[in-house]
């Protein structure tokens, strides 16, 4: 098992013996390990090869990393992503859990089941097929809502979509294909509650939203936590809904509103793609800090 | 619903039956509110699907003109059909076969690697199991669009760019596939019940053949079930590794209707290629599989996400 065995570190890996001997363990994980390594460690060792060199293949230290951060889109698009990032989480946080917390309360089961799935089920609908449904519903003149959007002022599909509200837009179609899921999760959570604990606090006289506050709050601190970290890293990778967005607004949306848009205009407007790994690396980072922090302080994940 | 997201549900407990509890006379007035927020939600979850299966029977005038709530008639939802048929020759049947191919075959793929894998790393013993679990669960979090042009990139050193497998291979690393198996496994097959197959004479591989797979049926269909539809909705990948618009899958293929569609795109002009009735079908054809699924699996989606998983 080459593969395994590089990935390997003495010191991390406890064992029984602590020398590497062959085990049929090995033969089974053997398929997965290759992928593992295709797909998950090379793209990303060879992204920081080229994120480092430079159209030649010279090392070029951080040249790469300036250059592509001092391109006068960068920081526009840095701040359009932060901007939709507050906005989507904050969103996301007080409805999910608000939702959640209401559909615990109700008392009939079936109501609950329905509810739940009738929130869960634009989960079926990703990517490019959502964002153009979503096109269609902010499109005055077809949209089902257009009363809503005239009133708020937008008379034409154009209206709609200026830069300043596509934070909003995002927030949205985000929103609706993803919160869905999040609400089963926490529902589920908010059913580890141990009874006895919803009892002793009603036997206290505590009214339904103290109980929200006092008990049932802290204990899903920890899945909110979750909820947000996973989210944030999702999020920072926004791709999709700006591009098909940036497609269909008669060029009012650049194809660069988004950092992720501008590594792909890096790579395939430019061929530039020592500059385009830079930014692939900076986006992973910020993944990898997120991912590495819930597996080194979540107890969520307690592997052994 | 992302990877993410489905691997917390995993973790959550069984759900126990929530305790009941009375509303009072004082909370009949609230209670109107609460009722008015639960259905607000509803709508926002419900009205753009019915509006989108409503549009796709419409002709175009009809769209814009009549009631967004109506129904359109038989035949202008076949004249949408035959036209969207003949868009570019039949670039959709390709569009949605392609699909079906990238999806159907990652998964199997994704099938005959994680399930071996999630066992071994639940009921055996050996080098680096723990260094493969973690590094599982850090790439398992990461958003997979983190790695998608680091992938093109390395892909097309390997010229694989424009091929089945440049999208078929990435599909099928799954972490989180392996990663539910893996949590079956440590929970569903007790180390009595191998070591009993041990007894009987029953070496790794035979125990795995005779006890471990059919005992694994129910986490097959969760790990099949989400490698389908993530891979079917998965548009990044697919966008940058297929140039070619013979090779798109469907969710890429809707961006090229998008292009020729006017009220999307002026330039495209009055004799366009593709009519707003006509692109919310394809859209509808889009998602029409996997919403399918959805509504075939919905109570093992609400009740069996949150089923199983941690171990006390």
């Amino acid at each position: 098992m080459q593969a395994a065995r590089s990935q390997s570190s003495p010191a991390r890996s406890r064992s029984r013996t602590g020398s590497w001997r062959p085990a049929s363990g090995h033969v089974f994980v053997s398929g997965y390990v290759v992928l593992l390594a295709l797909f998950g460690l090379v793209p990303a060792l060879y992204s920081l090869y080229l994120a480092f060199t430079d159209a030649s293949g010279k090392f070029s230290g951080v040249k790469n990393f300036t250059r592509s951060a001092k391109d006068y889109r960068f920081i526009p698009a840095v701040q359009h992503v932060a901007v939709y990032l507050v906005l989507w989480l904050v969103t996301l946080t007080i409805f999910v859990v608000l939702l959640a917390l209401v559909v615990h309360r109700l008392t009939s089961r079936r109501t609950k089941a329905v509810l739940r799935f009738v929130y869960y089920v634009p989960g079926a609908l990703a990517g490019a097929s959502s964002v153009l449904l979503w096109l269609f519903v902010l499109d005055p003149a077809v949209s089902p809502v257009s009363k809503l959007l005239r009133w708020t002022g937008n008379d034409n599909f154009a209206q709609v979509i200026v830069p300043n509200h596509l934070p909003a837009v995002f927030t949205i179609i985000a929103f609706w294909t993803g919160a869905g899921g999040w609400i089963v999760v926490l529902y589920g959570a908010l059913n580890t509650i141990p009874t006895e604990l919803m009892e002793a606090a009603r036997v206290d006289g505590a009214n339904a939203v103290q109980t929200a506050l006092r008990i049932q709050l802290p204990m899903l601190r920890k899945w909110i936590a979750y909820m947000l970290i996973l989210s944030l890293a999702a999020g920072t990778q926004l791709f999709v809904e700006p591009q098909l967005v940036s497609q269909a607004s008669f060029g009012i949306v650049g194809n660069d509103y988004s950092v992720n848009q501008l590594a792909y205009q890096y790579a395939f407007s430019q061929n530039d793609f020592n500059g385009s790994a830079a930014i692939s690396i900076d986006l992973l980072i910020v993944a990898l800090i997120c991912a590495g922090f819930f597996v080194a302080r979540g107890r969520l994940f307690e592997t052994d | 619903m992302s990877q993410a997201t489905l691997s917390a549900a995993a973790r959550a407990r069984t759900a126990r039956p929530a305790d009941r509890t009375r509303g009072s006379a004082a909370r009949i007035s609230s209670r109107g509110l609460i009722t008015l927020f639960l259905l607000v939600f509803v709508a926002f979850f419900l009205v753009p699907i019915l509006w989108l299966l409503l549009a796709a029977t419409k002709s175009p005038s009809n769209l814009v003109s009549g009631h967004a709530f109506s129904i359109g008639s038989w035949h202008d939802l076949r004249t949408n059909w035959n036209h969207l048929m003949r868009f570019q020759d039949g670039a959709v049947k390709t569009w949605m076969k392609n699909s079906v191919i990238y999806a159907v075959g990652s998964l199997i793929i994704t099938l005959l690697v994680s399930v071996p894998a999630g066992y071994a790393m639940a009921k055996m013993d050996f080098h680096g199991r723990r260094l493969l679990l973690i590094t599982t669960l850090v790439v398992m979090l990461m958003p997979s669009a983190a790695l998608v042009l680091p992938t093109f990139l390395e892909l097309n050193y390997a010229h694989l760019i424009n091929t089945p497998l440049s999208v078929i291979l990435p599909f099928s690393f799954f972490p989180f596939g392996v990663y539910l198996t893996y949590i079956y496994f440590s929970t569903a097959v007790s180390a009595d019940l191998l070591a009993a197959a041990k007894l009987d004479g029953c070496g790794d591989f035979k125990a795995f053949f005779y006890v471990g797979l059919p005992l694994a049926t129910p986490i097959i269909a969760l790990v099949a079930f989400f490698s389908f539809v993530g891979n079917w909705n998965n548009f990044f990948l697919p966008y940058v590794m297929l140039p070619g618009s013979g090779q798109y899958p469907m969710q890429v293929g809707l961006t090229q209707m998008l292009a020729s569609t006017p009220t999307f795109n002026p330039v495209v002009g009055a004799d366009a290629e593709v009519q707003p009735p006509e692109l919310i079908l394809a859209t509808l054809l889009s998602v029409a599989p996997v919403l399918i699924i959805f509504l075939f699996s919905q109570r093992f989606l609400v009740s069996g996400l949150t089923a199983g998983g941690t171990k006390e």
